[in-house]
This record gives structure tokens, sequence and C-alpha cells, in this order.
């Protein structure tokens, strides 16, 4: 358990180190370390506040303000589903019930055989095909329930 | 003679399969030994048809839609080559009605040019209106702006001469141009079109920006939702780099600008130019009082030109035929070209430049050609999640910034969200509210808690729960909302509730309804 940490710790220590002379290099430090660990652990908070003379209170503060970091890892998938006006207009909202009921989660929520998480997204610029979805980064215009039915059972072989 | 096909690499073309289509092309056109060339070009805005697939013919562009990656063979075998009719076969391009009606200043070569690559983009006009912008004075770059008639495309339509003279006249050992491309509103896609089809456009507009104000450094900030803009926005700073676009000396004159691409991460409210300063600081997106503007105290307190994507890409054309040719175009106050944003459930979704001055009915009916559903329009929203509800009775509101306002709302950043007949806006009204208490950043009073009891008040109608006293609550909060909140977001959730409540009063009184049907 020790290494595990001393090993975020210097992988965290590389990151910081390489982008800590840009200006205003916080969000791109998150950024780079949900990118590495594909969250933000924890215990690199104190580091990167140690590294840009700033206090822990304020990484804290910057990390928890924005919806795109997490503190723990996600699925091994992500599914998002814009939930936004122009997805409502064309049946967003039927579908996000729909695969909340497929997958058996709520939003934020992650399938207990860490398969899948599912989060909400607002709008994702795709509103002339609306409804509209991201999958692992990849965009889905003209979601319907079958591409849905298809997802849900993809990201779980 | 190589055969040039063109596959569009933007993402609202990739969600259609845009990516399988170019794929299975370039796999036919290897094992058929054609002689061709594929182009992944940006979007020409007409959704419905992507993917749109193209072929230059000597009488033009011909385009294909909407291609299936399974249809390419077959499109192949029926001569797509050439350019021959097959059931998917549209004809050239240019003549396609959508495209034939627009005017075309800000999104020129969108659709057209591959996007990364210089020589095309200088082959289509690109760089004039830098090199123009070059052989004036900085005070003449700005007066040319300014006689434009240009106003922020961001939403607040605040004459963008006007703000850049601001910061010109400023003394400041270092300036900022900082490019809001934090485009979150729903319905809108125009700043995601252009950053992943045209982005030296972009490029070009905020180095001319530079000149004209003193900067030396530019930031984009995308919003993380558009991984496939920041993608091709940075393939692009670094060709621009390369090709002495940016850098210490711009196109060998003794002016230096350089830009960098920040990625947001996540919160609405950071499409607010102060918060948007705050993130791109490292800190939470919480919204600045003003004074001080930031043209004076911006990016690091330092004097900063803030514009929207759209603003900034129109400086270029500007520049290049002059104010007078760009002001020629619209109506009023509102001079210029507006790239309208037809979406949600809309038959002919997608991006539409033209003069202000159509009417919200033309933009819906006639170019958008009523709902994808096929039943009637009830409501349109113009102008994202903070702006009005529009019914059919205003349909005869010209798109402009005065005529809007003057009706209760906004054309914001010019998307349409078009709903049908099954929308129920009191949902709606909900929604407003509830999205404001998700995004707010909490420092205003106004929006953190008003939006809370907005989604409580509207719950208790919709419970019917002495209605009729919650609409006055709703009313009076939403006044307070409007006129007590530090920026849009509390400041503008107050259109989009009281215009359903104003224009659709039915659906919130659903009790006498429910009496009269028994």
């Amino acid at each position: 358990m020790q290494s595990a940490s001393i090993d975020i710790a210097e992988r965290a220590i590389g990151i910081i180190d390489q982008l800590k002379g840009k200006e205003g290099p916080l969000l791109p430090i998150l950024h780079e370390l949900q990118a590495e660990f594909g969250y933000v652990p924890r215990e690199t908070l104190p580091i990167i506040a140690s590294a840009l003379n700033i206090s822990r209170a304020e990484v804290h503060g910057v990390f928890t303000f924005y919806h795109d970091y997490r503190d723990h890892p996600a699925g091994r998938h992500v599914l998002k589903l814009c939930r936004a006006e122009s997805c409502q207009s064309m049946g967003g909202d039927a579908l996000a019930d729909r695969a909340r009921e497929l997958l058996g989660i709520d939003w934020h929520g992650t399938t207990p055989d860490g398969a899948v998480t599912l989060e909400p997204v607002y709008c994702l610029g795709l509103c002339a095909c609306s409804p509209s979805a991201m999958l692992d980064g990849e965009v889905i215009g003209r979601l319907d329930a079958e591409r849905l039915e298809e997802i849900a059972t993809e990201v779980r072989l | 003679m190589t055969v040039t096909f063109y596959v569009p690499r933007d993402s609202g073309a990739l969600a259609l399969g845009a990516e399988r289509v170019a794929k299975v092309l370039q796999s036919e056109i290897d094992s058929r030994g054609l002689d061709a060339r594929i182009v992944r070009n940006g979007s020409r805005g007409m959704y419905w048809l992507e993917p749109l697939v193209e072929v230059e013919t000597l009488s033009g562009r011909v385009a294909y839609g909407p291609v299936k990656a399974s249809e390419v063979p077959a499109l192949l075998d029926n001569g797509m080559g050439q350019g021959r009719v097959h059931p998917l076969w549209l004809g050239l391009t240019d003549q396609l009605p959508f495209l034939a009606r627009q005017t075309r200043l800000t999104f020129a070569r969108c659709g057209i040019i591959d996007p990364v690559s210089l020589e095309d983009y200088r082959a289509h006009d690109g760089l004039k209106g830098l090199e123009n912008a070059l052989t004036l004075a900085p005070a003449e770059i700005v007066a040319q702006v300014t006689e434009s008639g240009l106003r922020g495309r961001g939403g607040a339509g605040f004459p963008t001469g006007i703000k850049w003279k601001t910061v010109l006249d400023t003394a400041g050992a270092q300036k900022y141009i900082v490019c809001n491309a934090d485009e979150g509103d729903s319905g809108t896609f125009a700043d995601r079109m252009i950053m992943e089809g045209d982005p030296f456009v972009l490029i070009e507009g905020m180095t001319i920006a530079g000149i004209a104000t003193g900067a030396t450094k530019g930031y984009v900030y995308i919003r993380s939702e558009y991984p496939h803009a920041v993608a091709v926005m940075n393939e692009a700073v670094e060709v621009a780099r390369r090709a002495g676009v940016l850098g210490k000396s711009v196109l060998g004159s003794p002016y230096a600008f350089d830009m960098e691409v920040r990625v947001g991460a996540g919160a609405y409210v950071c499409g607010e130019e102060t918060a948007l300063l705050e993130s791109l600081e490292g800190r939470r997106g919480i919204v600045r009082a003003k004074p001080p503007l930031p043209a004076h105290k911006g990016l690091f307190g330092r004097p900063t030109v803030i514009n929207n994507v759209i603003s900034l890409a129109s400086v270029p054309v500007i520049l290049d035929k002059g104010a007078t040719f760009y002001k020629d175009f619209g109506m009023g106050r509102s001079r210029g070209t507006i790239p309208l944003q037809i979406a949600g459930n809309v038959k002919h979704g997608g991006l539409f430049e033209t003069a202000f001055g159509l009417t919200l009915g033309d933009i819906v009916d006639d170019i958008g050609g009523g709902t994808a559903s096929g039943r009637p329009v009830k409501a349109v929203q113009v102008g994202g999640p903070l702006g009005a509800y529009f019914p059919r009775e205003l349909f005869d509101t010209p798109f402009d910034y005065e005529a809007f306002a003057a009706k209760d709302g906004l054309i914001g950043h010019a998307g349409l969200v078009v709903f049908d007949d099954t929308v129920d806006m009191l949902k709606q009204a909900r929604f407003a509210m509830e999205f404001c208490a998700v995004e707010s950043c909490g420092k205003c009073t106004p929006c953190r808690i008003g939006s809370t009891r907005g989604v409580e008040v509207v719950d208790r109608i919709a419970a019917n729960v002495e209605p009729e006293k919650q609409i006055k609550v709703l009313t009076d909060l939403c006044n307070t909302m409007k006129f007590g909140s530090l920026c849009a977001l509390g400041g503008f959730t107050p259109y989009p509730v009281m215009s359903a409540l104003t224009h659709f009063p039915e659906d919130f009184r659903p009790a006498p309804v429910a009496q009269a049907a028994e």
C-alpha cells in the first residue's frame, strides 16, 4: 500500500514539475493527473499545494468546484448522456430514464461490476443531431433506445 | 487525375458515423487501386445530411448524404468518384438551397477546406485580414472593428471595437487576448464548428486583436466537452507557429503574438467572462464583481480583451474586405451576419449564417422546415438555457438584438431549440431553475438561493398547492434574481421561466384542465 502511494506521489511530482511553469497551472495539472490516474488521487492535493505555493484549502476548493474532476476511479467505460434542452426536445429524458433502468444505477453511479459509470452532461454541441451522448470520449448523435440497449450490453462485455 | 473526396471530421458528423465512412472509403480506394485522396474537412452545417461526403468534379463539388459506411462500396460502383447520380446524390453542394441562401462571411471556409492546412487557408483568402492589419496602426485597426458595428456574439452584444479601444488605451506591461470558447449553451455549436472546421480564422482574429491592442499572449479557453475542437485547435496553433503566423514576429512583422489552448473542467458558469478569467488563473470559477472591467484589470489583473469565438473569427473578414462591407449586412444596430444554430426537434438542423433581420418564423418554419417529429411547433428557446421560450404568436420577431430584447428575450449566442407540442413548459421552467442551481458559482444570493427556491416553487405549482399564490411568488423571485444577481446566470434564468409562464400559462394551471376533463 505504502509503495503504491509513493508511486502515485512520484508520478504526480513528475507531472506537476512539467506544468508548474505555466501561467495559471492548476487546471492543467489537475487535468493531467486525471489523465494519468483516471482520477485525481487525494494524496496529490498537498503535493500540488506545496509545489505552487498555495494553500491546501485552495487546491481542494478548485478540485471540488469543477464537475470534471473525480476523487475515485470511474468504471471501465464512462457513458455521458446529454440532459440539456435540445436533447430534451428529442426525447432525451425518456432515454435518460431508460439508461438508468438498463444499468441499474443513478447519475454519477458505477455498476457494481465496475463496467460503466453514468454521467449527465449539459450539452456536447451536437444539438442538431439530438439526443446525443459520449461513450469513452466518442461522440454519438441521434441516440435511440435501440442503440442505448446495444451500448448497455457492449459495455458489460 | 487524382479524385478528391471530402469526409468531415466535425464532431457532429463523427457522431453520425463519419469516421467509419472515411475508413471504409479509404480501404475501398486502396483495394480498388483508385487514384484518390480523402480530405477530412469541417462540416457544411447541414446535420440532417451528415455524414455528407463530397467529391470534387470539373463543375464543382458534388454532395452525397447522409452516407452510411455500408453504402460506400455501392456508391463507388455507381460512379461517386465522377459525381454520378445515385439515390444519395444531392447535386452540387453550393447549390443546395440551405447553403445557397446563406451569407457566409465568418463561416466562408468552414466545411470547404482542410481545417489544418495553412496552404488551403491561404488559397481561400485566409490571412488577408491579418496582412492588411499589419499595414495599419493599432488605432486604425480598432477603428475598423468599431466602424463595422461588430457586437459580441457570445450573447451580451457589447460593441467589440469599444472593448478593444479600452484595452488599447490602458497601459500595461503585459496584455492578453482571451477567447471564450466555453460554449455551454444548449442549442449552440457555432464555436465548435468553426474551431473544428476553420481554426485558423480564430487564430487570425486573435492575432489581429493582439496587434490592435498591444497584447502579445492569447488563450483559447475551450470547454472539456469539446475534445475534438481542442485537438484541432492545438494542431492548428502548432502549424501556425511553425509557419511564423504566431511567434516573436507575426508574418515577419515587428509584432509578437503567441497563444495557447486551455481546457475547461465542466463548469457552465465559466462561460461568464470573469469566471472564465478566474478559471484560467487556476481558481474556482467564481464570478468577479465589475468594475474593474476585464479591459482594465482582466487576466492576472492585466488589461485583457475577452471575446467570444465568433466575434474574433469575424474580425479577419472585416479587416480583409473593410468595415463598410461588413456593416452593410444586417438591420438597425445589429450589423453584419449571425451564424444561426437551428437545433432540437427540427427537420433541417444546422448552421445558417445570414444577415440579421430574418424573422423567427422564417428561421423555424422555412429554413428549419418545422419539427423533426412532424408535430406542430409549440415553443422555440432562443439563446440557450438562459434564453426565453417564444410561442408561435411571436414568430414575426426579427432576429436582432434590440427586437428580441423588446419581446423580453435575447438572441444570446444565436442558438434556437425547437420544441413540438408534446413539451410541458412547466417542466422546462423547472429545468431552468434546476440548471441554475446546479451551475451557480454560489457567490451571490439571488442566484445561489433563488434557483433552489425556484425549483421548490415550481414543484408546488405542479402539485397544485395554492398555484395562484405560488405564481406570484415565482414572479417576485424572478424579479429579484433578474435585478439582484451578479452575472447573467442568475440574472437571465428568469427569461426561460417567465417566458414559459407568460406565454404558456395553461401549462402552469393543471387543475382546471383536470376538472374540465372529468
